[in-house]
């Protein structure tokens, strides 16, 4: 496969997965905004943070408004992680890499930029929001869909899931750091009312609210939450299971192409350790600080998957 | 129906249907219109989907657009088929027999049979190509020749594509999208498959490897990008082929081979068949500004290391003023009657030939030589005055830059519209291989269709469509 | 007379070089009057892809650096024997017709200054006379100066400036002769000088073709034909396409070049 192939791939799958982040953050936001009453526009700007695109925003806009938000987060040209900017890029990697990809895959790929931009292609009125959020979530999933049902397990299908999995690792990392706060044991805020909202808020925002209470009943508190969102590996979303997934296809592309490059080393050592660790451990060192050190480290791993595969010449 | 003044492959001149279209007429008479409109826009929606479209030049943004698409299939008999075949395998092999010629010893121009200015004053003669010997001696490994039809038995070549014809996805496409929607059509025709094409197309190229590969050679398809506009079919042919799809930026020279880089390495080429323009191949040899290219390709072509298709410097076989000079070409190299009829051409650097045109533009067809895509074209029996004076202008300031041509009355195949079936002029685009083991002609190819009434021009760019093409297994 | 050269060009780059090519053209041909018994060229710093003959005749080396490399030494050494011919170097070979040589290009662009040199020459008995009466002329308009123009001069930036190199000789030359109707073409080559062992560059000259002589040198830089002492290495229709080196490269940045050339009798 060609090196540039790799690289369309493996940013084609980044991109989607964005869009669905995006798109899940902003449920997140509306539902908090629809569910209390009394809540400013302020709670946008964690949504925003959560985003990774809130300097951004800033240097556009000089306050910050549900509406603003909004339109920032789903449409704007000017951040790269809209969901119509991440939907574009997915679109035009996929057009890069075209011969990879099954008919399937295109086809939904290019369905799901067609329907998008056209429900995008004006500021979304308030009445619409729901209906345009479900219609993006199942574009994005039937991409998904036929990924599973159509593609080749081989290299192709191993730097989509790379691909895959370091956005979404990134993105949960993130969404716990904006928040991470709220997360730590405290005797203050144990059970208080804007706890459970909080918590709410970042269980919704990695779509993890069913699993969450599947799991630990109505008792959770912050501490499961954490535990839940890093490093169970039943959640899809949760840390743990990201790095195991780029472990799994970081060794499939070793056994398929018979050699090791160093991005193993990296994944390795982040499995080592950030993911063989107990969740009081974490609390010890700082919940913060060792977010930051994921964030760092899945970065760096990006990067050496890039010069493994010969991504660029 | 109106009054029929053109050939009509369906109705002949007389309304009565014409043998390959029988069953057709008889399926059209039993379906309902209203299923016919709704499969036209059905048939729409699945090219935007599978994402078939072009880029469209001359406007502030690169807009994709979708190359219209008629339902009612275009057919031609086996008999009639094969006839053409003869004519334009005739035709290619000359074609190649005048390149490999015209960078050798030049006997044409020797023997008097074309004039030297011809080749001396033509852009699309490459030097560098001089005294080369391409891989299995083969130049134009895909040719497109342009036919246009005026009666049951009248062909005529309008012109010889030997650089890199496009369009073949369009033939493909087009049998997909209507096997699709109108199965039981298929089953009331026999109609030979096109589908064969990418395979054999692989294996063509691949008997054109250099003699240095080693075990399977490796093909790759070169694009100048996602932005080039026929970009889509650059992607559906490697697709289609299994070969990979490179860019300039893809590859390197690497130990004396032409290389892409793959995830494990580099890999080297034997054969690449390229869409990037000749000017723009090498910016070590040619265009140095050109981004596009494989800086050293064409030392490593020179050295045997790679197949290039088609070979570099084959424009020359395809430029107009050339064309017109076809039935000697076609006669100097094989002794033989062309089996394809040329449309009579006025070359305007000819004094009496310009003196004929300046006083005819408004009854003629009058091409730029290098032009191509229906650009700068004037069709004088349809144009304005004041369209014929602007050209008029152009025209007599560079005389040599045209060729001019008689309108002929090109055949017509109905379209289905709102009116139901409307008589359209069409050209067809047939789509050759040629390697050493032989010319591969698809039954079939590219029909191009004018959609405006009356209209003689099909290309895409100025508001043309497409047909399926049928060639009957009779 | 045998001659023995040593050619060596030494690149060094300030940033490495993440991926470059040269095209060589710095191997003589045995051909008319001239025989190479011995001729060798060797790179460091980077490896020969390519050999092959161009549209000219001449040899093409393609050498690529190597990865992250600073510094490119190309060493060309050999031995020629020359025969005295006149300056004479007979029938076009080929495999380029023999029209293509009437073809101008940017650097030999026929404008005033080469159409006054053109009719200076053009009232002359024969076909030789013309030439050499064109050389002269050239030699008059445009004085010789070592250091004195730009590489990407053309013949006629040159005769504006009425001062030039060799390679701005040969440009007028071969641009006026194919303006009165001889096929011409530019000589990138060696020149043994006697008083010295170390050359300052190669040298360039011109050939016109003679119906009924061939091809025949005009070194308008020496007002003569070339003799015993001209190394023949590569033609084109103007110096790009006989230039002992052409390249591209990424990378590489703040270049600086050397180059020692020896010619000695043997």
């Amino acid at each position: 496969m060609l090196g540039r192939t790799a690289n369309g791939l493996f940013w084609m799958y980044r991109y989607l997965e964005r869009a669905e982040n995006t798109s899940r953050l902003i449920e997140t936001g509306q539902r908090i905004a629809l569910t209390r009453s009394g809540v400013s526009d302020d709670e946008w700007r964690p949504v925003l943070q959560s985003a990774g695109g809130a300097p951004a925003y800033d240097a556009m806009h000089d306050a910050v408004t549900r509406d603003l938000a909004i339109d920032w987060l789903l449409r704007s040209p000017d951040n790269p992680s809209s969901v119509l900017s991440a939907v574009a890029a997915a679109r035009q990697n996929g057009r890069e890499v075209r011969t990879a990809l099954t008919e399937e895959v295109w086809e939904a790929t290019n369905g799901a930029y067609m329907t998008i931009k056209k429900l995008l292609a004006r500021k979304v009125q308030d009445r619409d929001l729901p209906e345009v959020l479900a219609s993006i979530r199942q574009h994005t999933a039937l991409v998904r869909g036929a990924t599973h049902g159509t593609m080749m397990r081989n290299d192709i299908y191993d730097f989509s899931r790379l691909g895959t999995f370091l956005e979404r690792g990134d993105n949960t990392a993130r969404i716990l750091d904006v928040k991470y706060y709220v997360l730590l044991p405290s005797a203050m805020s144990v059970g208080s009312s804007i706890d459970n909202v909080q918590w709410d808020s970042i269980l919704s925002s990695v779509s993890a609210r069913g699993g969450f209470r599947m799991a630990f009943g109505n008792a959770g508190g912050a501490r499961d939450i954490a535990q839940f969102l890093i490093l169970d590996r039943r959640m899809p979303r949760s840390l743990a299971f990201c790095v195991g997934k780029i472990l799994d296809n970081l060794g499939y592309l070793i056994s398929d192409y018979g050699f090791r490059g160093e991005a193993i080393d990296h994944a390795e050592a982040l499995a080592e350790h950030c993911m063989s660790t107990d969740i009081d451990a974490i609390f010890d060192r700082g919940l913060h600080e060792y977010l930051q050190d994921v964030l760092l480290r899945l970065g760096m791993l990006g990067r050496q998957i890039e010069i493994d595969y010969r991504f660029s010449g | 129906m109106s009054e029929i003044r053109h050939f009509d492959e369906m109705w002949g001149r007389t309304e009565e249907v014409r043998g390959p279209y029988r069953e057709l007429d008889g399926w059209i008479k039993g379906e309902d219109p209203a299923r016919l409109r709704a499969k036209q826009r059905e048939a729409e929606e699945l090219f935007r989907l599978t994402g078939i479209t072009f880029n469209v030049y001359g406007r502030d943004e690169a807009e994709e657009r979708l190359i219209p698409f008629d339902i009612i299939p275009r057919i031609m008999s086996g008999a009639e088929w094969r006839k053409l075949c003869r004519g334009i395998e005739q035709r290619v092999r000359a074609i190649n027999q005048f390149l490999y010629d015209i960078y050798h010893r030049q006997e044409i121009i020797r023997a008097g049979r074309i004039p030297a200015e011809m080749i001396e004053r033509n852009a699309a003669f490459l030097p560098q190509m001089c005294g080369v010997n391409p891989p299995g001696g083969i130049y134009t490994h895909i040719v497109g020749i342009d036919l246009v039809r005026t009666g049951e038995d009248q062909f005529y070549v309008l012109e010889d594509n030997a650089r890199t014809p496009s369009g073949v996805s369009y033939m493909l496409e087009n049998r997909e999208t209507m096997l699709h929607m109108f199965p039981e059509l298929f089953a009331q025709n026999k109609v030979r498959p096109v589908s064969n094409y990418p395979t054999d197309l692989r294996r063509s190229l691949a008997a054109c490897a250099p003699t240095m590969t080693t075990g399977r050679p490796t093909v790759a398809v070169l694009t100048p990008g996602i932005f080039n506009s026929a970009y889509f079919e650059h992607a559906f042919l490697a697709d289609q082929m299994g070969v990979e799809l490179v860019e300039g930026q893809d590859i390197r020279i690497i130990d004396g081979r032409v290389a892409m880089r793959t995830t494990c390495g580099y890999k080297p080429i034997d054969v690449l068949y390229r869409r990037v323009d000749d000017d723009y191949l090498d910016p070590l040899n040619f265009r140095p500004d050109s981004q596009l290219g494989v800086p050293g390709i064409m030392d490593v072509y020179r050295a045997g290391g790679i197949t290039i298709a088609n070979a570099p410097g084959t424009g020359i076989a395809d430029d107009k003023a050339i064309y017109s000079y076809m039935p000697d070409i076609v006669e100097f190299y094989t002794g033989e009657r062309p089996l394809l009829e040329n449309v009579p051409t006025w070359r305007c650097a000819e004094a009496d030939a310009f003196a004929y045109v300046r006083e005819h533009l408004h009854e003629l067809v009058v091409k730029e030589v290098h032009g191509s895509g229906g650009y700068g074209m004037l069709v004088g029996p349809t144009a304005t005055k004041k369209d014929i004076a602007e050209f008029r202008k152009k025209f007599e300031a560079r005389p040599a830059n045209y060729i001019a041509q008689p309108t002929l009355s090109l055949s017509t195949v109905p379209i289905f519209n709102r009116a139901g079936l409307t008589p359209r002029h069409v050209d067809l685009r047939p789509f050759v291989q040629v390697s050493p083991q032989g010319i591969n002609i698809t039954p079939g190819g590219l029909t191009r269709v004018a959609l405006k009434k009356g209209s003689l021009v099909v290309n895409s760019s100025q508001g043309g469509g497409t047909k399926d093409t049928w060639v009957l297994d009779d | 007379m045998r001659l023995n050269i040593r050619h060596v060009t030494t690149y060094s780059f300030e940033d490495p070089v993440a991926y470059g090519l040269q095209q060589l053209r710095k191997t003589p041909k045995s051909t008319w009057g001239q025989t190479v018994t011995e001729w060798q060229t060797d790179v460091a710093g980077g490896a020969k892809e390519v050999s092959f003959e161009d549209h000219h005749n001449n040899v093409v080396e393609l050498i690529s650096f190597e990865r992250q490399a600073t510094k490119v030494v190309v060493t060309s050494t050999g031995v020629v024997e020359i025969d005295d011919t006149a300056g004479v170097m007979g029938k076009h070979k080929g495999p380029s017709p023999l029209w293509l040589y009437l073809r101008s290009t940017p650097l030999t662009h026929v404008g005033p200054g080469v159409r006054a040199l053109v009719r200076t020459a053009r009232e002359a008995d024969s076909d030789l006379d013309k030439l050499h009466k064109l050389m002269a002329a050239i030699r008059d308009v445009v004085a010789y100066e070592v250091g004195s123009s730009y590489p990407d001069w053309t013949a006629e930036q040159a005769i504006e400036e009425g001062r030039g190199v060799c390679q701005d000789h040969t440009h007028i030359f071969a641009a006026a002769a194919r303006e009165l109707g001889f096929p011409a073409r530019y000589v990138s080559g060696y020149l043994m000088l006697d008083d010295r062992l170390a050359q300052d560059a190669m040298h360039a000259w011109a050939e016109a073709h003679v119906d009924g002589l061939g091809w025949v040198g005009f070194d308008v830089s020496n007002s003569i034909s070339p003799d015993t002492r001209y190394v023949r290495v590569a033609t084109g229709l103007d110096y790009h396409e006989a230039a002992p080196v052409t390249g591209t490269r990424i990378g590489g940045a703040d270049e600086t070049l050397r180059v020692d050339i020896e010619v000695a009798q043997q």
